[in-house]
């Protein structure tokens, strides 16, 4: 596959770990995304790379991030009698405080997996007489996606469509995760492909006021180890936000998709798991499209849960590894999830979990 | 959060919509999201739409950065 | 009893339908011969041993490329039959139809029944039929359970692996699960890419009759990670695979790097993962690779001793990570 498998070259992926190694000097450098966490595991870059660098997992896992509330209003809108839930299929298996969506789909619910916002539209159309309720998780990289299904929608005069948002924005989540009391880090590698929406300038703020230095990656190999290199490099020669997936990214981003999300989204604030309310980092439909949105139904939740033991608050954050949580691999597992880190196939309890031998974990 | 993967405009159909191809394998996507994007340009899908379209000089380039490295690791 | 229902995970080839089988249905049942979960139960009878083995097939759409329901219903049992060594003789066919399903689509499964069974040398011998109501039944399930008798000496087991045997598979994986999810997905494809259903009784006999082979079995839902993992658990080994030696299409690469899926875990209808000793595994690569169904026979991989069950795999990259028994269902992500 064209500029896929160039950047997996066995040789070319030789030649950068080599260079990594020859830099004599360590760092403990985040992966905010969790499409980064699952291709550093699959790719077996983070047992490889240790201890010289020590690779921490972020909170760049959409799905991970949705608090228990949101997933209990999601369930809830399941559970009403004309509704269709169409969302993608990692949100399936998220547990809330009475079940997930894979149960309430058991328990008759209907609820239909899709690979885009688009079969969502065709679902409407052939089920005139239901409400399908499309589930919006995932950042940047796909809020405008859902924002265009949107208007399309509209155009078309599909009144049974619905959106339920709980899209999030990174920027606020990493200013929110540097202000952290202990939060120590030698460098981000930042998300591709967000930052092909909304562009490099975004993360200025990261290396300007926090001094943090920052590479924009891809998701092939040879991406991630040149920005770990260019990381290495930043502790020497100062931090700054810089661009290793020119291909993808322009200091300012895809204009025309940001420009389709800001006619459907308005920021609000929203409350992520693990680092709690941040200003100005979801999106909520807009007053004008108020009639596809199902955030505005009256749903009865559940009250608050014991406390299950999840610690997948620390684990987004980076401030233990999946390892130290006593429910990982224990109680918790991909087959019977406590939390969201291990179910979202790109959770970085599931990651760890699927592809790394456990002792590698623990320190 | 970012599955977006290189695929080829091999048709463009009507307003908005391509055929696209990677691997062999084609579907159709929306273009609402990108500008321009010819027949043989290559995009990032994600989601069943595109994202951006490649660029092709700046992919080049980081390919022969990544080939000199590999090269040089040939030397012991 | 648990107290939720029955969900789509218990049916997905992973831990969840390992978990029903052994919490709730085998103690139920209470028979020992179901225990160690083999492709087929092995019945001493005077004189000879027997295979038997049921299968139902539930598929949507009934029609996909390469195959079709009828054709899945003859193979998978046949198949399940050959992995225990046997050489399958007489199955049986068992009809659920929805009311309302058109009278040439039935034609039709029963046609490509017949044409297969021929294919595989088997006989349908017994059935049934039943007509449920118009929403049930998705068009049409199948259920057939088949009978194979095994020669002295080549009964085979999920439990034979022994460390130092080479691991073979007869061809490119991850084709038939494609090939159906293509059909529902929208993808289509500049070559055919099709299921890659086909009966393998004959196959594992021209195997079995140059050379030992310790352990086979058939790669069905949960893919090859699953057949993988069960029989390094089930033989106590650890097996280490070579990523860039078991073959995968361009075209399911694609549609799995664009869905968001992983080629291991994706189903198979006409493969085998067979153990092998090392002094026997060119004997029985040469003979599966003159037949047309080995023609992509290839060696990916051995067991070792080391930690019972643990699947390793070592990618192109010389990086090494784990392959995990799938849990349910492999469900598209874009995140």
């Amino acid at each position: 596959m064209k500029y896929l498998d160039e950047f997996r070259s066995p040789a070319v992926v030789k030649g950068l770990l080599r260079r990594i190694r020859e830099l004599d000097c360590s760092a403990r450098i985040m992966e905010v995304c969790g499409t980064h966490t699952t291709a550093i595991s699959k790719f077996g870059l983070r047992s490889v790379l240790a201890p010289q660098v020590e690779l921490i997992s972020g909170p760049g896992c959409p799905v991970c991030v949705t608090s228990d509330a949101d997933i209990d209003r999601v369930i809830a809108v399941a559970r009403m009698p004309d509704v269709i839930i169409a969302t993608f299929g990692d949100m399936m298996k998220v547990p809330g405080s009475e079940g997930s969506l894979a149960d309430a789909s058991a328990e008759g619910a209907r609820v239909e997996v899709v690979y885009s916002p688009l079969e969502a539209l065709e679902i409407a159309k052939n089920d005139g007489d239901k409400r399908v309720v499309f589930l919006g998780v995932g950042f940047e990289t796909t809020a405008p996606a859902v924002a265009s299904t949107l208007l399309q929608a509209a155009d078309e005069g599909l009144d049974n469509f619905y959106l339920l948002s709980f899209h999030k924005l990174v920027p606020p989540a990493l200013r929110a995760l540097s202000l952290l009391p202990d939060f120590e880090i030698d460098g981000f590698i930042l998300p591709g492909h967000v930052s092909t929406i909304i562009g490099s300038d975004a993360y200025a703020f990261l290396a300007e006021e926090f001094g943090i230095p920052c590479v924009i990656t891809g998701f092939e190999p040879a991406d991630i180890l040149q920005a770990i290199y260019l990381l290495l490099r930043m502790r020497q020669e100062g931090p700054s936000v810089r661009v290793e997936y020119s291909r993808a990214v322009r200091p300012e981003g895809n204009l025309k998709a940001l420009s389709v999300m800001e006619r459907v989204f308005d920021r609000v604030p929203a409350t992520w798991r693990g680092l709690f309310e941040i200003p100005d980092s979801g999106l909520s439909l807009k007053e004008e499209h108020s009639s596809h949105d199902a955030g505005a139904w009256e749903v009865e939740l559940p009250g608050p849960v014991a406390d299950k033991g999840c610690r997948c608050g620390e684990v987004l954050c980076g401030k233990i590894k999946p390892a130290e949580c006593p429910l990982f691999a224990k109680k918790c597992t991909p087959e019977d999830p406590v939390g969201p880190c291990m179910v979202s196939s790109e959770g970085t309890c599931a990651s760890y979990y699927l592809y790394e031998r456990p002792e590698d974990e623990i320190a | 959060m970012c599955l977006a993967v290189p695929a080829e405009v091999v048709e463009i159909l009507e307003s908005d919509i391509a055929l696209v191809e990677a691997g062999g394998a084609r579907k159709r996507i929306s273009l609402s999201l990108v500008d321009g994007a010819k027949v043989g340009d290559y995009v990032l899908v994600h989601a069943g739409f595109a994202i951006e379209i490649v660029d092709e000089e700046e992919a080049r380039k980081t390919m022969e950065l990544f080939e000199e490295l590999a090269r040089l690791n040939e030397v012991p | 009893m648990p107290d939720k229902p029955i969900s789509i995970a218990h049916g997905g080839g992973g831990t969840r339908m390992r978990e029903l089988l052994v919490q709730t249905i085998f103690p139920i049942l209470g028979e020992e011969l179901l225990l160690d979960a083999e492709d087929a139960a092995v019945l001493a009878m005077p004189g000879e041993k027997l295979a038997f083995t049921t299968d139902s097939f539930v598929v949507k759409p009934l029609f996909f490329p390469g195959g079709d329901i009828g054709k899945l219903a003859v193979c998978g049992t046949v198949n399940d039959l050959a992995m225990r060594g046997a050489v399958p003789l007489f199955i049986t066919l068992g009809l659920i139809l929805e009311e309302g399903l058109p009278f040439g689509v039935l034609e039709d499964v029963v046609t490509s029944v017949s044409t297969w069974a021929r294919n595989a040398g088997v006989k349908v011998v017994a059935g049934d039929t039943k007509v449920v109501e118009r929403g049930m039944a998705d068009g049409m399930y199948i259920n057939t359970s088949g009978i194979g008798i095994i020669e002295k000496g080549r009964e085979v087991s999920i439990k034979g692996a022994s460390p130092n045997d080479v691991l073979i598979v007869n061809g490119y994986v991850g084709e038939h699960g494609i090939a159906v999810l293509s059909e529902r997905e929208g993808f289509s494809f500049e070559a055919e890419l099709k299921s890659d259903c086909a009966p393998l009784g004959g196959f594992v006999q021209s195997m079995l009759s140059v050379g030992r082979v310790h352990s086979l079995r058939d790669p069905t839902r949960g893919g090859l990670a699953a057949a993988l993992n069960e029989m390094a658990y089930s033989s106590g080994c650890a097996f280490e695979v070579v990523e860039g030696d078991v073959l995968v299409r361009e075209e399911v690469r694609a549609v799995c790097e664009m869905l968001g899926m992983d080629p291991l875990y994706v189903a198979n209808e006409g493969r085998l993962l067979a153990a092998v000793p090392e002094e026997d595994a060119e004997k029985v690569l040469g003979a599966m690779r003159e037949d047309p169904l080995g023609k992509g026979a290839a060696v990916i991989g051995r067991a070792k001793e080391g930690r019972k069950g643990e699947v390793s795999l070592l990618t192109p990259l010389g990086t090494r990570r784990l392959i995990r028994m799938p849990s349910g269902e492999q469900l598209p992500r874009i995140c």
